[in-house]
């Protein structure tokens, strides 16, 4: 079984801080890491490996210090590591990002063919959720979003279970496909000391746009359809009152008082 | 501070550091409350290879030596001793039966030990003998291709959980301590049970049980070694698992610490906080010392280890001969008076650590909100199992008494 798993580096979560001016992210200088939901993507990928035999590929698109989170994920136990950088791709919106995965996805798949390709089910700078089922559908390949569970992962298909507003569902959906997947899927490990090892020594293969053969027009800020016209950090308003009085009685007949006033009561 | 270590013994600090915090710490209360063996840290471990850190990679292993397998089990303790134990004691299990074992056995035990699949318990210890190892009761009588084992062991760490238990037996009673030998039995093994759980001062998430014999049926194939040897391996495996003790120990005065100074500086009397008070600062000052010194004896004593440990192993693996062999072979040193002098100053040292970080932090330290009361039950236990501190004396006064007397009148 061969598994792509996409990864992203992102802040750290307690440290997403938005820049007035331009609305975007202030990515320069943060400290970052794996983005937290592609943690679970990983160990799903790994984990099946674990149990079925085969290799788990990484793919990031990203600068060049984004290769850190592909060697970290070597030493969590991918095998391969691909990395998509070039300026074109610089300002690329889910659309255009999704797209190039999938040029890379496709490139990696020509090498040794893809059964699964697994993906957070979102991330924590920007939130959308897009990423997974916009490759399925560059790729033409069946989609699964917000998976908790694969239940069983056979010769030519897998079952698994989605999470839904009101309960779950169960598919089973044929390869290649794409799965998107929820936090309660599984509990990622912690980096061993061979992977440690093996993510110093690990080569990652990088390609440019080019590379890929992807098509320059449908990449980068100038070219993909999102504008963000405004990112900001919502204000907090406090708007509680204190009631003041001498006892828990004088208290209570204010509140009372208090909530008639406003016609909560 | 840095003892020169290599860059595998390196990633196991770090990866061992890792595993620590973001997966140990959350479970340590919880575990040691309810005094149950942790199914979850056990996969943890064996995703992060920590059953393999000192087995060669031809059998799965990390490839590191004595020196990775004490750094781990410093690191793991540091947090929580309890937990700690899970691949400690299978590591204490395992080193008579890598040491003694033959080709064939080594190929027959080891990918599952290296891999975590399999757990591995030491049993020893008797209702009548425990120090005085020679008093064993335990009777492995040959019948045929068999061994028919009968006895009790008590104080069995990783008790029921563990699938092999290398157990010491007498193969020939009436020849006393010359007559013991060590054999592997496997849990299921008919006639195998287990008795009585102790219910533990510390380490309480670590099952300690009393195994039963009844008429066990062992195959001749689980015999370590050679009849009659059981107390030589024994003690070539006291004197490679107690740095690993010792290490256990300075980790625990590490995590002690580690609670204790933070608590210190925060915490405020009479205007300030109390570490700004010579006496206490004094005290944390000492204790750290006496650690950084229990660590510097545990590292120095297993990098020599190692340096007659792993060439052994690859001789062993490219002979197809035993480790045990090969050492003897490039007349491997007795490690004896130095793993005991470890273990003594390091369990020492954790005891009276832990008990000064009660005494430093106060009320709070003796309630079971603050992990400190958990750091000294766990310390005792160093100061007993695998030799108490007055066997490590006996071992050390009896190697001095010998040098000196070598060196004739």
């Amino acid at each position: 079984m061969h598994i792509v798993a996409c990864v992203k580096q992102t802040p750290k979560s307690d440290n997403v801080k938005i820049d007035p001016q331009t609305g975007c992210l202030i990515r320069s200088g943060a400290a970052s890491d794996i983005n937290p939901f592609d943690e679970y993507a990983l160990e799903e990928a790994v984990t099946l490996k674990e149990q079925l035999g085969g290799t788990v590929s990484v793919i990031t698109m990203g600068p060049p210090q984004a290769e850190a989170v592909l060697k970290d994920s070597i030493a969590r136990g991918a095998d391969a590591a691909y990395q998509l950088g070039d300026m074109a791709f610089a300002g690329s919106d889910t659309w255009s990002t999704s797209y190039a995965l999938s040029k890379g996805i496709e490139k990696i798949a020509a090498q040794n063919p893809v059964d699964l390709v697994i993906c957070g089910k979102q991330t924590n700078d920007s939130d959308t959720g897009h990423i997974g089922p916009q490759i399925s559908a560059w790729l033409g390949w069946p989609n699964a979003a917000f998976v908790k569970k694969v239940v069983k992962a056979g010769e030519k298909s897998v079952v698994v279970e989605r999470l839904t507003e009101d309960g779950t569902d169960v598919l089973e959906i044929p390869y290649p496909c794409v799965l998107s997947v929820v936090k309660e899927i599984n509990k990622p490990r912690v980096k061993s000391p061979k992977g440690r090892i093996l993510a110093k020594r690990a080569q990652v293969t990088k390609w440019t746009a080019d590379d890929v053969g992807a098509d320059k027009s449908k990449l980068g800020i100038k070219n993909c359809p999102t504008n963000v016209v405004k990112s900001f950090v919502p204000k907090r308003e406090v708007c509680a009152v204190t009631v003041e009085g001498a006892n828990g009685k004088e208290k209570a007949a204010k509140l009372v008082e208090l909530l008639k006033e406003n016609k909560y009561i | 501070m840095d003892y020169a270590i290599n860059e595998l013994e390196q990633e196991v600090l770090n990866a061992t550091r890792e595993l620590a915090q973001k997966k140990l710490k959350p479970l340590r209360a919880e575990m040691d409350a309810k005094e149950e063996f942790s199914y979850e840290m056990l996969e943890e471990y064996r995703k992060s290879g920590m059953f393999g850190l000192w087995l060669p990679e031809e059998y799965g292993g990390l490839g590191g030596g004595i020196t990775c397998l004490a750094m781990a089990f410093e690191e793991l303790s540091r947090v929580c001793a309890g937990l700690a134990l899970t691949p400690g004691t299978t590591a204490l299990g395992a080193i008579p039966m890598y040491l003694a074992a033959t080709k064939e056995q080594r190929e027959r035990w080891c990918y599952d030990l290296a891999s975590g699949k399999k757990l591995w318990a030491f049993a020893l210890t008797e209702p009548e003998a425990g120090s005085d190892a020679t008093a064993l009761k335990t009777t492995a009588i040959k019948d045929g291709d068999f061994y028919v084992v009968n006895g009790t062991k008590h104080f069995i760490s990783t008790g029921k959980e563990a699938d092999f238990y290398t157990v010491a037996v007498n193969t020939n009673p009436a020849r006393g301590a010359r007559g013991i030998s060590l054999l592997v039995i496997e849990k299921g093994t008919p006639g195998f049970t287990f008795g009585k759980k102790e219910q533990k001062m510390g380490i309480r998430t670590n099952p300690t049980y009393e195994l039963i014999f009844e008429n066990v049926r062992v195959p001749k194939e689980n015999l370590l070694g050679s009849e009659g040897r059981g107390l030589l391996y024994l003690q070539e495996t006291l004197d490679y698992s107690r740095p690993g003790v010792a290490a256990q120990a300075v980790g625990i005065a590490q995590g002690a610490l580690d609670e204790t100074i933070p608590y210190l500086r925060t915490r405020k009397q009479f205007g300030q906080p109390i570490i700004t008070f010579q006496a206490l600062a004094h005290k944390v000052a000492e204790l750290a010392a006496k650690t950084e010194a229990g660590r510097a004896l545990v590292y120095s004593i297993t990098h020599r280890m190692d340096a007659e440990f792993l060439p052994a192993v690859k001789e062993a693996l490219k002979n197809g001969t035993s480790v045990h062999d090969e050492l003897k072979k490039i007349k491997g040193g007795r490690w004896t008076k130095y793993s005991a002098e470890a273990k003594l100053f390091c369990s020492n040292t954790a005891m009276e650590v832990a008990d000064e970080c009660v005494t430093l932090c106060g009320g709070i330290a003796y309630t079971r909100e603050f992990p400190l009361e958990k750091y000294m039950r766990d310390a005792k236990i160093t100061q007993i199992y695998e030799g108490t501190v007055h066997i490590q004396k006996n071992e050390i006064a009896t190697a001095l008494i010998k040098e000196y007397a070598s060196q004739g009148e």
